[in-house]
């Protein structure tokens, strides 16, 4: 499974989302490829995904996609990372 | 897991105790605090407010919490970090996270290999009793301290 984190630049708060899912990911003993990516890709890279994680002001800029577009309001917040992810996976 | 923040931050890159009346100024702030540090030129703070303008207040990230940025350009000379904490936190017209009380300037020549940096970082914001006291700190020196030796923390607690 793929997973991609979305930021506006693909250096800063992806990369710490990205961190964050995959810990959350390891917690539920799901194997998936967690990649951090900037806007300018993500629609590209969101064809081959099943989940694309952001926030909520960039989940509109990637509109209609194929895999399943998650807003994560706390990027720290490990609970809701599990929460969204786990019915996300449903 | 075991990187320390304070050996990613210059002291010349921290601010406590910042007044601002808007974001713009809390983010200009921060971009001052990379450019004193070395990081970054002047232009990346224009950059990083023309990101919030272009793509709105996502780099709110948690509560309270900004994480100013923008992309690797000709204004980045090495991958870094700056850090303002505000007396009175400011609105960013974030739905959930705002206000804003702590400002993080984040810079990067590429978009790996600052991965460690990063982990520090996450490390420090997501132990929610040090980012308190390193909020609480008086002096750039105090948020260092504190990040080298987060054991500060329980001497402090007891005494």
């Amino acid at each position: 499974m793929k997973i991609i984190a979305v930021c506006g630049m693909g250096i800063g708060t992806s990369v710490l989302l990205k961190m964050n899912t995959e810990k959350v990911l390891r917690t539920l003993g799901i194997d998936a490829d967690v990649e951090a990516a900037d806007i300018g890709v993500a629609r590209g890279m969101a064809r081959d995904a099943e989940i694309v994680l952001t926030s909520e002001e960039l989940a509109e800029e990637i509109g209609d996609v194929d895999a399943q577009v998650i807003v994560i309001d706390n990027f720290f917040d490990l609970e809701e990372i599990t929460e969204k992810l786990t019915s996300a996976l449903e | 897991m075991a990187v320390n923040l304070a050996a990613e931050l210059d002291e010349a890159s921290i601010r406590t105790h910042a007044t601002v009346t808007d974001w713009q100024a809390a983010i200009t702030l921060a971009g001052d605090a990379l450019v004193a540090g070395g990081v970054t030129t002047d232009e990346y703070t224009n950059e990083m407010i023309a990101a919030v303008e272009k793509l709105g207040p996502y780099i709110v990230i948690a509560p309270g919490l900004a994480i100013a940025h923008s992309r690797p350009s000709p204004a980045v000379l090495r991958a870094g970090l700056s850090w303002v904490s505000l007396d009175e936190p400011v609105r960013f017209g974030h739905k959930k996270n705002d206000p804003v009380s702590l400002v993080i300037g984040l810079a990067a020549p590429d978009h790996e290999g600052h991965l460690e940096m990063m982990q520090a970082l996450a490390g420090v914001l997501m132990n929610a009793e040090l980012l308190a006291a390193l909020q609480a700190a008086d002096s750039p020196a105090q948020v260092l301290a504190l990040m080298s030796n987060p054991e500060l923390l329980t001497g402090k607690a007891h005494s």
